[in-house]
């Protein structure tokens, strides 16, 4: 996906190498059509379809494609490039989220702590103390004032916890049936902790990957909460702020920590793709190591869904330099929140941009961007 | 919850990878397909494709049902779905599917009221909820989703819901199994069997193949073991110049199917002369429609349907890559016309499908990959 132009150029030693190897191997047919295929994927990212789908929401392949085409196609500037969970300028971070649910309500939280929790989080993946949050509300004709006050009043407490306010604000209000009853959006502003430099570029062969717990929680909550399937599992969202637990990583590893993302829509596997992709490494998991809890491992197997795509509002992947792994993971473990916080991965050189997994039996397997959501198999 | 963590054992993995190694006859390649989607994503999944000796190649068969739509049915299927007061109703996997004119996602896009449901109940419920809407149930798969959505009807009858109909496509097995065989040029070994199909109609239907055709097939459960060990009794098989029906998945399939479950669906259901396959093309007394007696659950009768049929192209060699006649990259549309945004054929629609696999991953060879996750 990235497309930086100064990786694309070879060395000139390695030009006469090829230049010598060709006289003694003449690429194949196969080469031929590996390298057409090779090209097509570096160009230009182009939008397929005439009206926007579901799956352009999704976080995975339609959703970067639909960024790079149309948002970072008019806005482009050096700060959006990165295309990062928020933008550093100066001491500051900037985000901004929109929040969306159904059901509205939901065990272990709802819209209104979603909505702060997750703003924060992105300014704690900046490396930034979060400081003051604006939230836009667009409510649909009908929506009970009760359930209104229910959201505000979890807002209220989730800034509260988070130790930030909600400084303005905005509401608007459509027809019937124009909404989902609410839909919340919160930008936000963090003050950038010195010291942190953290980019997922910067990820290096041989850096410890680390998740801060175990993964899927919000996603398959949300899933079976909407009452579809007639499935029912003991089971909560993560949702949860965490500047605290990225405050407490940060100063005991300082700038070995190369980066930190939550590992929101698309999951963990989305992120790391991410990650593998900016920093050119590829990074391999081991998936005895990956926590994730009994409920969710049932719920996403009878399913046919993979749980390293499913969402987590308050879960991170940290990168962290291999001499300070263990320091990270008990940085994390101290706090509450990184209580089962365990070393999944590290990155690698090659194949560049890959994400590996070494499987519970023994084999390998490729984890790739989905194209849309992971959607329930029948075969 | 508990998983059957006996048919997940990396040691036990790891004898039978030594034990099949030394059944192969050296010098010999093996190609064996697998005929169900289930069995492919579980290869793909747990990564089985390290254990198995070089010299053999799994083929992903024809069994993934969602892939095996034609481009007309989805036509046909939007089609209704367009009509005014229809709810259609569909299996997730189905929703990303391409026809000629978008999928069901891009028709929903569109306005369409397309639902997800997990099974032909949900749909049912629906309708019963919805009784000014009319609700079709797009039903796909083979014999194992043929019996929900045969109950379905039956329901529906004794509930006497009359806004409920089923667009049938289901589609049979065996026919399927034998267009690929009857191919002469054929380059297959033996069959890893389907398993979910076969708790249905049995073992016996596959007799013809290790009878008539002289290969192997071992019906086989969807645990990473449970393949593997169905590869060591085929490569067994012809190790010792034996080709038989064996039911490795005895814990789930019966040797004569599911009778109850066969009698749903020939009360509600009948062979049709023939279907299209995306990929195989038409092929005879290979998939189900509803019979006269539930004309009124049946969307087909219901519904003025274009039945357009749109051609695969005829530069698209699925078919040849199904029976391992072709790898991927060399078929004529591969990467150019066909490629995971705007699939073609069958093995481009799933991820999981040969050609999309080799789209995305034939940069990495199973070398590579095997070195960069070795410790």
């Amino acid at each position: 996906m990235n497309t930086d132009p100064s990786e694309e150029t070879t060395a000139p030693w390695a030009e006469t190498a090829v230049r010598e190897a060709g006289h003694l191997h003449r690429p194949t047919r196969e080469d031929q059509v590996l390298e057409r295929i090779e090209r097509a994927r570096r160009g230009k990212a182009r939008i397929r379809e005439e009206l926007i789908t579901l799956a352009h929401g999704a976080g995975g392949k339609a959703t970067h494609t639909l960024i790079e085409a149309v948002f970072l196609e008019a806005f482009r500037n050096p700060l959006l490039e990165p295309l990062a969970d928020g933008a550093v300028t100066g001491d500051l971070a900037l985000t901004t989220d929109a929040y969306v649910v159904k059901p509205l309500f939901f065990p272990g939280g709802d819209i209104g702590d979603l909505a702060i929790n997750g703003t924060v989080n992105d300014l704690a993946m900046c490396g930034a103390t979060p400081r003051h949050l604006t939230a836009s509300f667009i409510l649909e004709e009908g929506l009970p004032i009760a359930d209104l006050r229910r959201i505000t009043a979890s807002m209220a407490a989730a800034a509260r916890a988070a130790d930030v306010h909600i400084v303005t604000g905005d509401t608007k209000v459509v027809e019937n049936g124009k909404a989902d009853g609410c839909y919340i959006t919160t930008a936000g502003i963090g003050a950038l902790d010195r010291g942190a430099a953290l980019s997922a570029a910067s990820v290096t062969p041989g850096d410890a990957v680390i998740v801060s717990g175990p993964i899927g929680d919000h996603g398959m909550t949300i899933m079976l909460a909407r009452g579809e399937l007639d499935l029912e599992a003991q089971l909560t969202s993560d949702t949860a702020p965490l500047h605290d637990l990225t405050a407490r990583l940060l100063a005991a590893c300082g700038d070995a920590v190369r980066c930190l993302r939550d590992a929101t829509r698309g999951g963990v596997a989305t992120v790391l793709n991410e990650i593998a992709a900016a920093s050119r490494t590829c990074v391999v998991l081991d998936e005895n190591a990956v926590p994730i809890r009994p409920q969710v491992r049932g719920a996403c197997e009878l399913l046919g869904i993979d749980p390293l795509y499913v969402a987590c509002e308050g879960r991170m992947v940290a990168v962290v330099a291999p001499h300070r792994a263990d320091a990270a993971l008990d940085a994390l473990r101290s706090h509450p929140l990184g209580a089962d916080a365990a070393l999944i991965g590290r990155a690698g050189d090659d194949p560049p941009g890959l994400v590996l997994l070494k499987t519970c039996f023994g084999g390998t397997r490729i984890v790739d961007l989905l194209v849309g959501d992971p959607l329930p198999r029948i075969c | 919850m508990r998983f059957v963590d006996e048919y997940r054992d990396a040691g036990q993995a790891r004898a039978l990878s030594g034990q099949m190694a030394a059944l192969c006859r050296p010098g010999r390649t093996y190609k064996f397909m697998e005929v169900c989607g289930g069995h492919t994503h579980t290869i793909y999944k747990h990564g089985l494709e390290d254990y198995l000796p070089d010299a053999v190649t799994l083929i992903h068969g024809p069994g993934c049902p969602v892939c095996v739509i034609p481009m007309g049915r989805l036509d046909d299927a939007i089609h209704i779905a367009e009509q005014p007061g229809v709810i259609m109703a569909s299996f997730g996997d189905m929703m990303r599917v391409p026809g000629g004119r978008g999928s069901f996602l891009d028709a929903k896009a569109r306005g369409a009221d397309i639902r997800m449901v997990y099974s032909p109940l949900d749909a049912l419920k629906i309708a019963r909820q919805n009784p000014g809407k009319r609700v079709v149930f797009m039903a796909i798969g083979f014999e194992t989703t043929a019996p929900s959505t045969a109950m379905t009807v039956l329901r529906a009858e004794a509930e006497g819901i009359h806004n409920f109909s089923v667009f049938c496509n289901h589609v049979t097995i065996i026919p399927a199994i034998k267009a690929i065989l009857d191919s002469p040029d054929l380059h297959l070994d033996g069959f890893i069997g389907p398993g979910h199909v076969s708790a249905v109609i049995g073992c016996r239907p596959y007799e013809f193949i290790a009878h008539t055709y002289g290969k192997p097939l071992v019906v086989t459960g969807f645990e990473p073991l449970d393949v593997l060990r169905s590869v060591y009794q085929i490569l067994t098989q012809l190790a010792h110049g034996r080709s038989q029906v064996e039911n490795q998945y005895a814990r789930v399939v019966p040797w004569n199917g599911n009778p109850k479950a066969l009698n749903a669906i020939s009360r509600v259901m009948e062979l049709r002369p023939y279907f299209e396959w995306r990929g195989l093309g038409s092929i005879s007394h290979s998939a189900l429609q509803m019979t006269e007696k539930y004309a009124a659950y049946d969307a087909e009768r219901l519904f003025h349907i274009p039945g357009v049929r749109v051609a695969d192209p005829k530069a698209c060699q699925c078919g040849e890559v199904l029976k391992g006649v072709l790898k991927p990259w060399e078929c004529k549309v591969f990467g150019t016309a066909c490629t995971p945004e705007t699939p073609i054929g069958t093995c481009m629609v799933s991820s999981e499908g040969a050609c999309a696999a080799y789209y995305n991953f034939g940069r990495f060879s199973r070398q590579r990959v095997k070195e960069a996750t070795s410790p």
